[in-house]
């Protein structure tokens, strides 16, 4: 009776073991890049690729990584969020490969740190974005001036509803969301609205992870935010979309007034950083290459705003630049 | 008995007195609330079951099972590596928390001296141990395993020796348990046959409870199955499109997939984490139900 | 007078091996006294390193948490976690408190055969649901059915009523458990004595079996209160990250844990303020749990010496 408890036991593990150890072999796109160059999915490029930063350039990596890997099931693309200063920071310290990045690279504080680590790199913008104002859908308001985005968002504001910067609107309490304090997206709003980068009222639900911001949003009375604009566009149907009046009328963020500029001061580009050691792998060659030639569909696949012609044929120089340099 | 106990029974009445009608209504009303307080834990149950299979029977297929999470199409998404990446960690677990879980029940059974303080020490630190929140195991895989002294970084390893410390003290006690449910007859017949001790323990103690032993191995497994938390805080990958493949690896794990998906926006991709918890759970029902077959099947009677 | 005869045998080589074996044993063990000491250890490091930039006072009596803030928008008050953490907590044993009592009650002294072969795999069902499940349910279904759609209660979409009644469901088993085996534990004696002088059912159970099985119930209380202090997943996806001090129920609140799950995701800077804050506040957090389960262990020692 013993007996067979232990051979119960044993076939139970060996089969926990047996799953593990070879269940790997026969499936078609996953790991193995170091041992096998990839089995099926075509290519024959292998490897790792790290990227990370922002959190609003993320959805563009990731979909960028997912369309590369179809063809190239050997390659190994990790896209990470820790935010654009958090990104620019690995970056610098040659962790990552690509650093996402919703601005330009600092040029007092983080050029600095990348030159004494000795870290070169090419400046390739792949995107557009804009920052949404968004409100839930029963609190109607349809545009805002910057003067009263920042009445409500700068540091130590008491605006508790709509009804404090403009008595025609609602009066409904607010409930705030919005980036945290590691986020690019935070960066770029109070520095265009409230004036200074990092300086804001503190008592909103903040959040790292835009999604959480949108499901806050749409799902509470006065839910009133502030993120990426493709996070909208995922969401549109549960959200109000605020049109921003910088001094020369309503602008509402579409994929048009983000390209041309219309939409400000909240439009921006957004980059990847490839560094120039990274580019000197195939692997992250061919990736890049892949994305600035692929850039449109893969901003369409991710519900981001794609580059105009002018800005792809930009970027594609900038690449070539590179690669010729390097 | 009373005088009036005596006369109710002479005349075939009940000699309890029957209770006054206060408190008749009382213990009914007593009654209803109990009934209410199980009704309400039975409906807390079926409620989220409901709610799970609702959500996520229409999502399972085989593809759900071998495709990896897709950010951009929740159509193609999928559980593959979260269920490699969980396979992986319980193999790690288990190796470790078995030999050791093992070992010190043993010795706190049937070797420690009671009376000396360092066994108390031992003893009271595991109780301690087992109600430390799942979290600060996450705090200490991450300054500990992933970064500090070991440095192992975000890899499978580092969470599965993380998970193992989390249901070690579990293991510890429920193997202890297991041992002390040996009668001292079974190791003093042993002794007087001319055993050594560690030869009773081995041949005749660890036979005779490993049944209770192996239902406890595995309970401790499927909690650290579901565990969130210390994988949270240690850094599991979110979305990875790639099964680990050594113990380096990143990883993630299904309580992981479901946490990203279910806070997505987007509500295909929370109909795809209750399909990911329904797989979990099924999972968690196999173990448990093998765990409880080990238990009637093998349990030994003495 | 022959060679005098040791009554000690020498070491042979199978007492070597015993007690090689006892070593390695004992060496088992020790790993459980180095684990506590590894979590002493790396939440003091970084706790002290913590309070040689911010000020014991600050952290202790503060009532604003931002540490995500730069400048003079930083603020470590504590004060705002706690009280997220004991709210939440206290939401949760007002649903698991009565409903585990009268449930460990029930099992305990009143529910036929039939009846607890069904109610106990209920509660050992739900003790065996992960966390992330409560979290998914509270989130996905609680919140907008329940309290939204059905009561019509207007709360936001994070916040501490539907967190706080999860996690008192799922403490529930954890109480009804421990309840009905302390109260089981009562001799047979009492209940028949009892029985004898005319109590009903009810009136014995309340009376007589609930104080004999006092200090165990309290010792399923205390251990309750410290499965849902320490719990995080629940108030992570169902009660927000805004660290709040009011009592609204409908607001979104953060406890400790949730805190610490938050911010730490493994990409942390080591040596940053805000790394520094995952380990001050789980120093706090153990030493709640600490506290409260010392106190738990010397109730339970009690009841059982009483009985055994």
């Amino acid at each position: 009776m013993r007996k067979n408890l232990l051979m119960t036991l044993a076939v139970s593990s060996a089969l926990a073991f047996g799953v593990v150890a070879c269940g790997d072999d026969d499936e078609t796109p996953s790991g193995g890049g170091e041992e096998q160059a990839a089995s099926n999915g075509g290519g024959d490029l292998s490897g790792k690729i790290a990227i990370d930063g922002s959190s609003t350039v993320a959805p563009f990596a990731e979909a960028a990584a997912e369309l590369f890997q179809e063809e190239n099931s050997g390659v190994q693309i990790t896209v990470g969020t820790s935010g654009t200063g958090g990104g620019f920071e690995k970056f610098c310290a040659g962790e990552t490969d690509i650093s996402d990045a919703s601005r330009p690279i600092d040029e007092e504080e983080e050029v600095p740190i990348c030159e004494e680590g000795a870290v070169e790199y090419t400046e390739v913008q792949v995107a557009n974005d804009g920052i949404a104002i968004a409100t839930n859908k029963e609190l109607a308001v349809d545009c805002l001036t910057t003067k009263q985005l920042k009445q409500i968002w700068n540091k130590g504001s008491k605006v508790k509803s709509l009804a404090d910067v403009d008595p025609s609107l609602p009066d409904t309490e607010l409930s705030l969301y919005g980036p945290g304090t590691d986020s690019g997206t935070f960066d770029f709003f109070t520095d265009e609205i409230n004036g200074e980068e990092g300086v804001s009222r503190e008592d909103y639900e903040a959040s790292e992870d835009d999604n959480q911001l949108v499901t806050g949003v749409s799902g509470d009375e006065g839910g009133f935010g502030y993120f990426g604009f493709s996070y909208y566009e995922s969401a549109a149907d549960g959200l109000n979309l605020v049109g921003v009046d910088s001094g020369d009328g309503c602008i509402k963020p579409s994929a048009e007034t983000i390209q041309d500029g219309s939409y400000t001061p909240l439009a921006r580009p957004l980059f990847m950083y490839p560094s120039a050691k990274a580019m000197q792998r195939p692997e992250v060659k061919a990736f890049m290459e892949f994305v600035v030639a692929q850039a449109r569909a893969i901003a369409e696949a991710a519900k981001i705003v794609p580059l105009t012609d002018e800005q792809t044929q930009t970027a594609k120089d900038e690449l070539a630049q590179a690669e010729a340099g390097a | 008995m009373t005088g009036a106990q005596i006369a109710a029974r002479a005349a075939g009445r009940s000699v309890i007195p029957k209770a006054a009608r206060r408190d008749r209504a009382f213990a009914a009303f007593f009654r209803a609330l109990m009934y209410g307080a199980v009704g309400l834990s039975v409906l807390a149950l079926a409620t989220l079951l409901y709610d799970v299979a609702r959500d996520g029977l229409p999502k399972l297929s085989v593809d759900f099972l071998t495709s990896f999470p897709s950010r951009i199409i929740p159509a193609n998404s999928g559980i593959e590596s979260a269920i490699y990446g969980t396979l992986w960690l319980m193999v790690v677990c288990a190796v470790i928390v078995v030999p050791l879980g093992i070992a010190t029940a043993v010795y706190l059974e049937e070797f420690a001296d009671r009376t000396k303080w360092w066994n108390r020490v031992v003893e009271v630190n595991i109780q301690n141990l087992a109600a430390v929140p799942s979290v600060v195991y996450g705090i200490l895989g991450l300054a500990f395993i992933v970064r500090g002294p070991i440095s192992l970084g975000r890899t499978v390893l580092a969470g599965g020796i993380t998970l193992a410390l989390l249901v070690l003290p579990v293991v510890i006690i429920v193997a202890r348990e297991a041992i002390r449910a040996v009668p001292s007859s079974i190791r003093e017949g042993s002794l007087a046959l001319g055993a050594t001790q560690w030869q009773t323990i081995w041949k005749q103690v660890l036979p005779g409870s490993i049944a209770g032993i192996a239902t406890g191995v595995i309970l401790a497994l499927s909690r650290a199955i579901g565990e969130t938390a210390p994988l949270l805080v240690i850094g599991a990958a979110v979305n990875p499109r790639f099964n680990p493949e050594g113990l380096g690896s990143a990883f993630t794990a299904l309580p992981i997939q479901i946490f990203a998906w279910t806070q997505d926006p987007n509500r295909e991709f929370v109909d795809l984490a209750a399909a990911a918890i329904l797989v979990m759970m099924v999972v968690l029902l196999l173990m448990n139900s093998f765990a409880i077959f080990l238990r009637n099947r093998y349990e030994q009677n003495w | 007078m022959g060679r005098r005869t040791s009554l000690v045998r020498r070491p042979s080589g199978r007492s070597r091996f015993e007690a090689a074996i006892k070593a390695i044993l004992f060496g088992a063990a020790v790993v459980s006294i180095l684990t506590t000491l590894a979590i002493v250890f790396s939440l003091l490091k970084e706790t002290i390193a913590f309070f040689g930039d911010v000020p014991v006072g600050d952290y202790l009596f503060g009532t604003k948490w931002t540490p995500q803030f730069q400048g003079d928008q930083q603020s470590f008050g504590v004060l705002p976690l706690v009280w997220g953490t004991l709210y939440l907590t206290g939401i949760g044993l007002l649903v698991a408190i009565p409903i585990g009592i009268l449930s460990g009650m029930y099992l305990a002294e009143f529910a036929p055969t039939r009846v607890r072969k069904i109610i106990k795999p209920v509660l050992e069902l739900l003790a065996g649901v992960p966390t992330i499940v409560f979290g998914y349910f509270a989130l996905t279904f609680f919140t907008p059915e329940v309290l939204r759609n059905a009561l019509g209660l207007g709360v936001n979409q994070f916040n501490a009523l539907s967190a706080g009644i999860i996690l008192g469901v799922l403490v529930v088993p954890t109480i009804a458990t421990l309840v009905e085996d302390a109260m089981a534990a009562v001799p047979q004696s009492l209940r028949e004595g009892s029985a004898g002088l005319g109590a009903n059912r009810v009136q014995t159970a309340i009376r007589v079996v609930f104080p004999a099985a006092l200090s165990g119930i309290v010792a399923a209380l205390v251990l309750g209160t410290s499965r849902a202090i320490g719990e995080t997943v629940i108030i992570l996806i169902a009660g927000g990250q805004t660290a709040n001090l009011s009592l609204n129920p409908t607001e979104s609140y953060q406890s400790m844990a949730a805190f610490i799950a938050a911010t730490a995701r493994g990409d942390i800077p080591t040596g940053s303020i805000e790394y520094e804050t995952i380990f001050v506040v789980g120093m706090t957090l153990f030493v709640f749990t600490l506290v409260l389960n010392m106190i738990s262990i010397r109730m339970v020692r009690r009841y059982r010496q009483v009985y055994e």
